[in-house]
């Protein structure tokens, strides 16, 4: 449904909010699933804790989760450079009226900006493209779980099982730190920067959509099916639900090259997509990129 | 909560805390350590404390308090380095937070009667209802997330007993024995 038309400012802040307030509908089913499947009695509390605070958050209209993260914005089709003002301002509003947690720092004094602002804040990924609309989608992200992102420069000769072990070895490693069960961003080629970039993307494709690659799908259900039998379960506590699910993307690397990323989205993944157009808005949280 | 009460719970067991809680993350753990190395004087709240790893939204509430909005765990194995020194300097009674903790962590909680209590990751808004009415904060130049909060809970939790007071960590089990597929 289409909303009248709004300044900029006012969809970062009506993204924020329903980023922050609601879980996008594929991650609530699969968390639900998973509340389905359990049978250990401390992961059965965990996933419980989880979905009756998704409600209460959404009914209080409040954040679900106290790390409301640092926004990452990826902006597509038309836009020019107010762009960016528009976003910073939303941001700063946004901080002190759903409220969200001022989170961003120096990170050398680590005095706290208060804004959510600060150098190279709000992080934006610009896509242009050729459509007639402004498309704003936010994925605030965690500490927990972003600080356990991985990347390898593998060889060329490690090959999919190499990728595979990898992937399985950063989210076991993890453990119950970025909040499991989680949702697996994995980036494969591309340059260094790129790949981890792609990994963070893959967590804005929706669980409830196949991969169109083939071979890239079928990576996702054996590290899936892999990842669930592990042990891990939700919060490091054990049990069989240790992730929601498995995205990736790849692109074209260096004949050199191997890179692979991983970017862990916390159970809570959020996300939150507009279509400005030029005769309204409209929102979605089941943004593919 | 007493060494007693403490040296009581089981592992794997849902506890809920009625009773004082303060938070505190990496920069209320430098702060404390530091400043009682040097003989200055600390929050007497630290004493015995039931220590929340956490970072709190918190909401001014326009008559000179303070509200909590969401107030879920931070991961607490990046306090791993500083809280053996704070559980034997304070007597720490109780760590919560999320993700387990380091031996080295579990040992100085089995010398001195401390647990380390899991709260569900997340679960921001119903562990804020949990903690009730804030007391107000010590050292806010920290920021709202590092200051350290002071709460009275109302039925805080559920939490797990997830490290007792012999050091046995249920997340050492989970790990020991997880399987690694490829």
């Amino acid at each position: 449904m289409k909303r009248l038309p709004e300044p900029p400012e006012d969809v970062v802040v009506n993204l924020l909010r329903l980023a922050n307030t609601r879980i996008p509908d594929d991650i609530g089913w699969a968390l639900e699933a998973a509340a389905g499947w359990e049978t250990g009695e401390i992961a059965r509390i965990q996933l419980g804790a989880v979905l009756e605070n998704i409600k209460k958050a959404e009914h209080l209209g409040v954040p679900m989760c106290q790390d409301t993260g640092i926004p990452v914005f990826y902006v597509r089709g038309k836009f020019d450079s107010s762009i960016v003002s528009a976003i910073a301002a939303g941001v700063e509003k946004a901080t002190r009226i759903i409220p969200l947690r001022p989170n961003t720092v120096d990170p050398i004094t680590r005095e706290n900006y208060g804004s959510n602002l600060g150098p190279g804040m709000p992080v934006i990924h610009f896509v242009p493209g050729d459509v007639p609309y402004t498309e704003i989608t936010v994925l605030p992200k965690g500490a927990g779980s972003e600080n356990m992102t991985r990347l390898a420069m593998l060889n060329p000769a490690d090959g999919v099982e190499g990728i595979k072990k990898f992937v399985q070895g950063a989210v076991l490693d993890a453990g119950g730190r970025p909040c499991p069960p989680s949702v697996v961003g994995v980036g494969i080629g591309g340059t260094s920067d790129r790949c981890a970039a792609m990994a963070k993307e893959a967590l804005l494709i929706p669980l409830d959509c196949d991969n169109p690659d083939p071979v890239l799908g079928k990576m996702e259900e054996e590290l899936f099916s892999a990842l669930n039998s592990s042990g891990l379960g939700p919060m490091g506590l054990g049990g069989s639900s240790t992730v929601l699910g498995v995205r990736i993307k790849k692109e074209a690397c260096h004949t050199a090259s191997l890179p692979v990323a991983v970017n862990i989205g916390c159970w809570a993944t959020r996300r939150a997509s507009a279509r400005i157009w030029d005769d309204g808005v409209e929102y979605s949280q089941g943004a593919v990129f | 909560m007493s060494e007693s009460d403490v040296r009581s719970l089981k592992l794997g067991e849902t506890v809920y805390i009625f009773g004082p809680v303060i938070t505190g993350r990496d920069e209320m753990h430098i702060r404390a350590l530091e400043y009682a190395r040097e003989g200055k004087e600390v929050p007497p709240d630290l004493e015995g404390a039931a220590l929340f790893h956490c970072g709190p939204i918190m909401r001014d509430n326009g008559n000179g308090g303070w509200s909590v909005v969401a107030a879920g765990p931070t991961t607490s194995a990046r306090m791993n380095k500083l809280e053996p020194e704070m559980i034997r300097r304070f007597c720490i009674r109780a760590v919560i937070g999320k993700g387990g903790m380091s031996k080295e962590t579990a040992q100085a909680m089995k010398e001195t009667g401390c647990v380390y209590l899991a709260a569900t990751g997340g679960a921001a808004v119903s562990l804020a209802e949990g903690l009730g009415i804030c007391k107000g904060a010590e050292w806010e130049d920290l920021g709202m997330p590092e200051a350290m909060w002071r709460f009275e809970t109302d039925r805080f939790g559920p939490l797990i007993v997830a490290i007792d007071s012999q050091g046995n960590s249920l997340y050492e089990k989970v790990s020991s024995s997880l399987v690694r597929v490829f």
